[in-house]
């Protein structure tokens, strides 16, 4: 009989080499998905992993692994703070989307003036946006023990209809025939997010390396980083230690909605161009799948960011030329996080066999 | 060396002999929705099929669904072009400045943009006159209704949609003077769930008849759960409700204009079109009427298909108010496709207003 026995301390090894079980388990079981729709497993698994990176065109999906990975790794790095000590952003989708409103109106509020300066108040203004999102969880939760898992989420589909009323009303395109969405911020130098659209690179990117090592340093370096781990990992032993859960509460939720806020201004003023009624495309919440499977971890979420970018690349690349329906490319990304959270298990428990007699 | 000279002297005597070109013509299909949507993709996709059977091997097509409006769709259209698309149809309203960006970088692809305005001298753009069929559509609800409410679930309120609300309003209004139309936007093109909440939100204020503008049949299954409601299938023709609340539909017909084009790509006679066709060229149909609909109301219906598919009459011909009471159309005006294009008024006598 099997048995599980819990782990007197969750298994270093373990934690890491989860997620690269995870990544196989995946690749076996999509591989039997694929064989039971009619196509060559091993040409499927390839044409999502291998083409975007080494295939014949490479050279256009390697700077577009950038495109879509930045946001997911500058919003997955936000909620990792909260997640470490407990604190639960689902919210970073709503977030997203009132940093993209608040930094693009900014930046469109100057048209036609173009100044130096316009960017960077957009950028700003995104994180303010954010920000101020995810203040509203933060406060109620703090003044009147809301839970903020609910309040987060709900808040999500608010910041939905208030970007729809956006691309219809206020941001919306006075030269744009009725036709719903704001200017395309691309077309004006001082509102172009994009640095180098050839090779990928806009501001986004840049920002989501600096999120990274930012937060590398504040978790193993600095005093507040040391209160997250600590309140995530010891509750009590972090009320002992003097941590007012409060500030921690506000500080997490604000710094994920910040950095949520930003990856939406991004977003905007670069790959996206404009704000649109269907500017929001889920990076929210793909995000929280992100920031797990890098383990939480500053460098693990880099990675996973990456890893979630070519399944998407990889994946549409595989439906046109091989047919895949788009339902098995998602059933597929949900196995990733299903088989990491199942292999999770083995961090905390050891599998023995034990005789099969109960007292 | 020798032997590979010889294949390809072979393959050129066989393309002379044949008059066929070796390649096939490689067409791209950018979808929005899932093709198992039973609307707007799905009859886009049914278009996909009709080239295929029409060309057979002298065409490839590929296509990709539930494609994000923005970055995702110009890395889709791209991906396409790398794989030797020779002509991508981008089938929603969404794709446009990402179409017009994509088109830009390679200037040797043809491109085909659903329902937008910016063309380029490889961008056409197509789209139906779904308002023709709205017309229809809105005098059998106005002849159909008794409580005299009719339930419109709108999309986004942009001028397609307005345009389609007005249309049916106006046809309506001229059965049944007594008619109200009660509009709910549901900012969606594809919620199943939020598209069922209009539809029972419609339903409990009294409306009988529910009108659509979004793409699932969810709304069909809510009158259907209702009963003593009726509706119509959106896009597509949505038959399996015939035996409930559906009593005829607007269907999208791409097939025709995706062959043509395809034929104008091999042919090499492309050229950049602005297309809206209606239901004259076939490109809007009305799906079969059923029994709920009295013979004299069927008759109707048909003689103004007829008049419209004609060109004898067109939908949006005066005398036309505004909502708030200036005047638009004289008696006998028809309005022409600039105003049409950019509609963002209701007609006379629609309660509320356009939300913005």
């Amino acid at each position: 009989m099997i048995v599980l026995e819990k782990r007197p301390q969750p298994s270093q090894a373990w934690s890491m080499a989860t997620p690269l079980i995870a990544v196989l388990a995946t690749m076996f079981f999509g591989g039997l998905l694929f064989l039971t729709l009619g196509k060559n497993p091993i040409e499927a698994i390839r044409t999502i992993f291998y083409d975007p990176l080494f295939g014949e065109f490479a050279f256009y999906y390697r700077p577009q692994l950038l495109v879509k990975g930045a946001p997911l790794v500058l919003i997955a790095i936000g909620l990792s703070l909260g997640f470490k000590a407990g604190i639960w952003n689902i919210g970073a989708e709503g977030q997203y989307i009132m940093g993209a409103i608040v930094g693009a109106g900014i930046g469109l509020a100057f048209y036609p003036l173009e100044a130096w300066y316009i960017l960077p108040l957009m950028v700003i203004g995104g994180a303010f946006g954010g920000w101020i999102w995810a203040m509203i969880p933060g406060i109620l939760k703090v003044r009147f023990g809301t839970n903020e898992i609910l309040v987060s989420l709900m808040l999500v589909y608010v910041a939905e209809q208030l970007l729809a009323s956006m691309s219809l009303g206020l941001l919306k395109n006075p030269e744009g025939h009725g036709f719903p969405g704001s200017r395309n911020l691309n077309d004006y130098a001082s509102t172009n997010g994009w640095i180098d659209q050839n090779v990928g690179m806009h501001w986004g990117v840049v920002a989501a390396l600096i999120a990274v090592i930012f937060a590398y340093i504040l978790l193993n370096r600095h005093m507040l980083g040391f209160h997250i781990r600590l309140t995530g990992d010891a509750p009590r032993a972090a009320k002992f230690a003097g941590v007012k859960p409060a500030r921690l509460i506000l500080f997490t939720l604000g710094m994920s909605g910040a950095l949520a806020g930003l990856a939406g201004l991004f977003e905007a003023s670069g790959p996206a161009g404009q704000i649109t009624i269907d500017f929001s495309t889920g990076y929210g919440f793909t995000a929280i799948i992100v920031a797990f499977l890098g383990r939480l971890h500053p460098v693990g979420i880099l990675l996973a960011g990456a890893l979630m970018a070519l399944t998407y690349i990889g994946g549409d690349i595989a439906q046109g030329s091989l047919g895949l329906p788009a339902a098995a490319i998602q059933v597929f990304q949900g196995m990733l996080l299903f088989f990491l959270l199942a292999f999770d298990l083995l961090t905390n428990f050891r599998i023995r066999l034990a005789s099969g007699k109960v007292a | 060396m020798k032997l590979t000279s010889l294949f390809t002297s072979a393959a050129m005597a066989l393309g002379l002999a044949t008059g066929v070109m070796a390649e096939p013509t490689k067409v791209g299909f950018v979808y929005v929705g899932p093709v198992g949507d039973g609307g707007w993709t799905y009859e886009h996709d049914k278009g996909r099929q009709a080239v295929e059977a029409e060309f057979g091997d002298d065409v490839e097509t590929t296509f990709v669904e539930s494609v994000a409006e923005g970055p995702d769709a110009e890395r889709v259209m791209t991906q396409m072009v790398l794989e030797g698309a020779d002509l991508i149809f981008t089938t929603s309203f969404g794709y446009m400045d990402q179409t017009i960006n994509v088109a830009k970088k390679f200037p040797n692809v043809r491109f085909e943009h659903a329902t937008g305005y910016k063309t380029a001298d490889n961008v056409s753009v197509y789209s139906a006159r779904f308002y023709e069929g709205r017309a229809i559509q809105g005098m059998i609800a106005g002849e159909m209704t008794k409580t005299n409410i009719i339930g419109y679930i709108g999309s986004f309120p942009i001028p397609e949609v307005v345009r389609g609300i007005n249309s049916a309003y106006i046809h309506a209004k001229k059965v049944n003077p007594d008619v109200r139309f009660k509009i709910v936007w549901a900012y969606t093109w594809f919620d199943p769930a939020k598209e069922a909440d209009a539809a029972k939100v419609l339903i409990e204020q009294g409306a009988d008849v529910i009108l659509q503008h979004t793409d699932s049949t969810a709304p069909l299954a809510a009158a259907a759960e209702a009963g003593n409601v009726i509706g119509f299938g959106q896009a597509s023709d949505m038959a399996e409700y015939t035996d409930g609340p559906r009593v005829s539909s607007i269907i999208d017909n791409w097939g025709p204009y995706y062959i043509e084009r395809t034929k104008a790509v091999m042919d090499g006679t492309w050229e950049t079109v602005n297309t809206w066709d209606g239901i004259g060229a076939g490109m809007v149909g009305i799906g079969a009427m059923t029994d709920k609909i009295p013979a004299d109301v069927q008759d109707a219906a048909n003689a103004l298909k007829a008049s419209i598919a004609s060109g004898e009459y067109h939908p949006f011909t005066g005398p036309l108010k505004k909502q708030d009471g200036s005047d638009w159309l004289a008696e006998g005006e028809v309005a022409d496709d600039g105003t049409l294009a950019g509609m963002n008024f209701y007609v006379e006598g629609i309660e509320g207003d356009i939300p913005n």
